[in-house]
């Protein structure tokens, strides 16, 4: 099983969730999050006090799949995030060690979707 | 004879200017990071509870109260004593004495919460409490009675402050300079956060835009000709204001901003406030753009040059908006306009720029002084600041066990 974390630009968010459906991958968790990446984000001004790079507003997308669905998912979250400009954002891909359905108690694989 | 029109205008302005405090908190609160919106409105509302009671034990007779020297009032009106329903002939003969004490008790209540802008996020809320009845009674009564009181020594001389531009700005101003040497920096100065809600700001200078029509057209203390004077002169300046900042803003900081636009706009008002009674449409637009440039100047520059954290800039806008618009009451001033005003500068009349200019020190020098030295006083008994732990953790929790804003549920 694999663990995906992406962040990406707010806005695309819908296309992203829309994408990874037609996949049918539709379990998935949404966090607001600040980031910034090489740019150091945006300089603001608030009267006398200047902040010259800053974090910006991201979402961050949360998704567990099994191994052969992988690249799926991965692939679906690419073409939807993309826009070409900078801060499109970044994904993640870690290893998940184990996933478990609370209802029902099922464990591994079964529990992931 | 009471004139019902000038009783419902006196009316509708009172409620007015009592909704320019919680319009304070909203752009203070908006200022400031979020672990401490609360204590702003808990101080803002506080103080006209605590501030409205003290004026109508003590505070309306020492300003307002028979003189005595031309210094202070008496105690003749102490509990509301003789303020009754019929008018007060010597201060406004049309409307009902209680209505008079009322309107002014707004001023009197909005004023030191005007300085909450210079120790936001770290004065204990106790210590505030009792700063702010006293400053009331050492600093405001006087010089509400000095420049309003019937035998008022500033008044005596012919100084003109149409609505509180030194008895609600400079001395708020200065109080709150005086408050920023002694209450000390935020821990962590400079990095102090930023704005965590602009729109609360934005929405807090709306109703204080919207209420300083009652605090300035109200100040004509009757319904007709001297009201729309007043009204007009408060539109126009906060409208000059607030292009001056904005333009600096997009010249020199190379974008407009947001804040910048209020920032201006409220110096604009304040600024405007002594004269709003006094002068011409063109002359506010004049006194509103040079206050929006002063301010602009004072809280960009001069500010970080000495190192004072007069944190939402109460000295910066308010002191030097009012300080300004003092003195230009003595150059637009004409009689021809009220002729209760007087002549200035611009109506080959220099000797009212004088009388603006001694009337701009002593309530400077007055309130900084004794502001200082109060504070001074009650640090000693009660200290002022929270600890450095309570300050990073906020003043909401800390002073109130309370958040603003809950994240879970």
């Amino acid at each position: 099983m694999k663990y995906i974390i992406a962040v990406i630009q707010p806005d695309r968010l819908e296309i992203v969730a829309d994408i990874l459906a037609a996949e049918e991958i539709n379990v998935m968790t949404v966090t607001e999050v600040l980031g910034r990446g090489r740019q150091k984000g945006v300089a603001e001004v608030y009267r006398s006090h200047v902040q010259a790079g800053n974090l910006l507003r991201k979402v961050k997308i949360e998704v567990a799949v099994p191994d052969e669905r992988l690249w799926h998912a991965v692939d679906a979250i690419k073409r939807g995030a993309y826009t070409g400009s900078i801060g499109d954002g970044k994904i993640f891909v870690l290893d998940l060690q184990d996933c478990i359905r609370i209802r029902t108690g099922e464990q591994g694989e079964t529990a992931v979707f | 004879m009471i004139d019902s029109g000038d009783t419902a205008w006196m009316v509708m302005s009172s409620a007015l200017v009592l909704l320019m405090t919680p319009g304070l908190a909203l752009f203070y609160g908006g200022l400031v990071r979020r672990k401490n919106i609360l204590s702003i409105f808990m101080q803002c509302m506080a103080a006209v509870c605590v501030v409205g009671l003290q004026w109508v034990l003590v505070g309306y007779s020492l300003a307002f109260g028979h003189d005595h020297g031309g210094l202070i009032g008496g105690f003749n009106y102490v509990a509301l004593h003789g303020v009754g329903l019929d008018p007060n002939p010597v201060y406004a003969a049309t409307i009902p004495h209680l209505l008079f004490m009322i309107y002014q008790m707004m001023f009197a209540v909005i004023t030191p919460a005007l300085i909450i802008g210079a120790f936001a996020e770290r004065l204990k809320f106790s210590a505030f409490l009792v700063f702010a009845v006293l400053w009331a009674t050492l600093v405001y009564d006087p010089l509400a009675h000095w420049l309003w009181g019937a035998g008022g020594f500033l008044k005596v001389y012919g100084a003109l402050d149409f609505a509180g531009g030194a008895v609600v700005h400079i001395s708020a101003g200065m109080g709150a300079l005086a408050a920023a040497l002694v209450v000390g920096r935020r821990h962590g100065y400079p990095e102090t956060g930023t704005p965590h809600n602009l729109v609360l700001v934005a929405l807090g200078a709306a109703l204080l835009w919207f209420g300083w029509f009652g605090f300035n057209g109200g100040s004509a203390l009757s319904s007709g000709k001297i009201s729309v004077l007043a009204f007009v002169a408060t539109q126009l300046a906060a409208m000059a204001g607030a292009i001056a900042w904005v333009c600096l803003d997009w010249v020199l900081a190379k974008k407009p901003t947001t804040l910048g636009l209020l920032s201006g706009l409220i110096a604009g008002l304040a600024a405007v406030t002594p004269a709003a009674g006094f002068v011409g449409p063109m002359a506010a637009l004049g006194i509103g753009a040079i206050a929006g440039a002063l301010c602009y100047l004072s809280v960009m520059f001069v500010k970080n040059r000495f190192k004072y954290d007069d944190s939402l800039d109460a000295f910066g806008i308010h002191g030097v908006a009012g300080s300004w618009g003092i003195l230009a009451v003595g150059l637009w001033a004409s009689l021809a306009l009220n002729p209760k005003g007087a002549n200035g500068l611009f109506h080959s009349h220099a000797h009212q720029l004088l009388v603006q200019f001694v009337a701009f020190l002593v309530a400077a020098a007055f309130s900084f002084t004794v502001s200082f030295i109060l504070l001074k006083v009650v640090d000693k008994l009660m200290g002022l600041r929270v600890t450095k732990d309570h300050e990073l953790i906020g003043l909401d929790l800390t002073q109130h066990k309370e958040s603003a804003y809950t994240f879970l549920g």
